[in-house]
């Protein structure tokens, strides 16, 4: 049964296509991201890197081709199992800690973390009730972070995630990016910064 | 969480958010108050021409005041982001802008209709006419912010769109001036006002049922 579960997740895209400004910025991109696997997306800037992220996401539609989640066009149910964190940080600077990922459990699905597990996992564990506005950039990385612990989800899809962290944060991202994908998860992921995923199933694409 | 707790969520982390930035949300408020009262100085002290034209000048500067506020709709959530993971939640996008919209109203347009009967006052508008004006304004407010929803979802992408917003969005007010003034002017004199009224209202459930699929739908193309 699990080996069955597991091959039904998949992030399929088929001959993908991004022309943006008259320039194709990649043609013909397919791939195929099962559970336990990890997408890296490499490339210089301007590559493409963050516009395959947000087709992916369904904010931009790709120039050809269509992207399935577990044999389906992106629906409802693929939806209730993504989790987008994107350049920007998506959390309310007048909010506290808290009622930013409140606010996250309302527009999702409750996931295995509740809140304070998650802020214990980011090593924000006494933030509760701080605003979101004292927080250093590092600090709102790892918050919004935290957002990816405490919804149920299966797809992560992740935008530079270690921009702002310092070594020792990058190494918790490190950590809960292993533990997803050890559990069923999947992961696309661009980065400037060597990721250390050695023991994980990695696929690398370089779009340049 | 189901739709209705994820609607309630969105409007109370809006009230939220407008009440830790009260100062900026008084702002549609004051320029409402000081628009109505540059009137009389500018007509001068002919208090019958005033009486004639205030529902004319409280509705229009209503108009003015709710599409001054639009533009902190979704501005902010577009900045930081927010707005991503509101339209990537798997609820009804066009519900949670319902929920966003009802929260702005309740910090923008409430505060016109509490502050208008004062103004009405000052114009000299005669009693009767006053309830009226104010059944206008509660039908007729959510209207302006439903409509200027779809325009501002157009607009938030742009960095400039503060102009284009207001020539999208003041052409589709034209038809809740005209019955709205007209309901009041007529209750001034005395005259029944019910198919003004219920107009207003047929456009009231109009626009709540038919703008936030538009308003979804622009922010989505704002969003690439």
């Amino acid at each position: 049964m699990s080996q069955l579960g597991k091959q039904e997740i998949l992030l399929t895209a088929k001959a993908l296509c991004c022309i943006r400004d008259d320039r194709i910025l990649f043609d013909d991109l397919n791939f195929d991201v099962r559970a336990e696997q990890v997408l890296l997306l490499e490339g210089k800037n301007g590559s493409g890197k963050t516009s395959l992220l947000r087709i992916l996401c369904g904010f931009r539609e790709p120039d050809a081709g269509e992207v399935f989640w577990c044999g389906q066009t992106l629906n409802n149910q693929y939806y209730a199992q993504m989790m987008y964190v994107g350049h920007q940080d998506g959390v309310k600077h007048e909010l506290t800690v808290k009622e930013n990922l409140l606010m996250t459990l309302a527009l999702g699905i409750p996931g295995k973390c509740s809140i304070e597990q998650a802020l214990q996992k980011v090593h924000l564990q006494g933030y509760d009730d701080v605003l979101v506005q004292s927080l250093s950039a590092g600090q709102k990385r790892r918050l919004s972070l935290a957002r990816l612990l405490i919804t149920d989800n299966k797809l992560w899809i992740l935008d530079e995630p270690f921009t702002s962290l310092d070594k020792y944060g990058i190494d918790i991202v490190e950590t809960l990016m292993a533990e997803h994908v050890n559990q069923g998860g999947l992961i696309v992921m661009t980065s400037h910064h060597d990721v250390n995923l050695s023991e994980i199933n990695t696929l690398q694409i370089n779009l340049s | 969480m189901s739709l209705f707790q994820a609607f309630i969520a969105i409007i109370r982390r809006d009230l939220l958010l407008a009440f830790r930035r009260r100062a900026e949300m008084m702002n549609p408020l004051f320029f409402f108050i000081i628009v109505v009262s540059l009137f009389p100085l500018g007509v001068g002290a002919q208090p019958h021409l005033l009486q004639t034209i205030a529902p004319g000048i409280i509705w229009v500067s209503a108009l003015l005041a709710a599409m001054l506020s639009l533009d902190g709709l979704f501005r902010s959530d577009f900045d930081d982001g927010s707005l991503e993971q509101i339209l990537l939640s798997p609820h009804p996008t066009s519900v949670l802008i319902l929920g966003k919209i009802f929260a702005h109203w309740l910090v923008t347009g409430l505060p016109l209709i509490l502050v208008a009967p004062l103004l009405a006052e000052f114009l000299g508008m005669p009693g009767d006419a006053l309830w009226v004006l104010i059944k206008t304004l509660l039908l007729g407010t959510p209207v302006l912010s439903l409509i200027g929803a779809i325009g501002v979802a157009l607009t938030v992408g742009l960095r400039r769109g503060g102009m284009i917003l207001s020539l999208l969005v003041l052409p589709l007010y034209v038809p809740v001036l005209i019955f709205a003034s007209n309901a009041v002017e007529m209750a001034s004199g005395g005259l029944a006002v019910d198919a003004q009224m219920n107009i207003l209202a047929a456009i009231l459930c109009l626009a709540l049922v038919l703008a936030p699929l538009p308003a979804s739908a622009a922010l989505k193309m704002s969003m690439s």
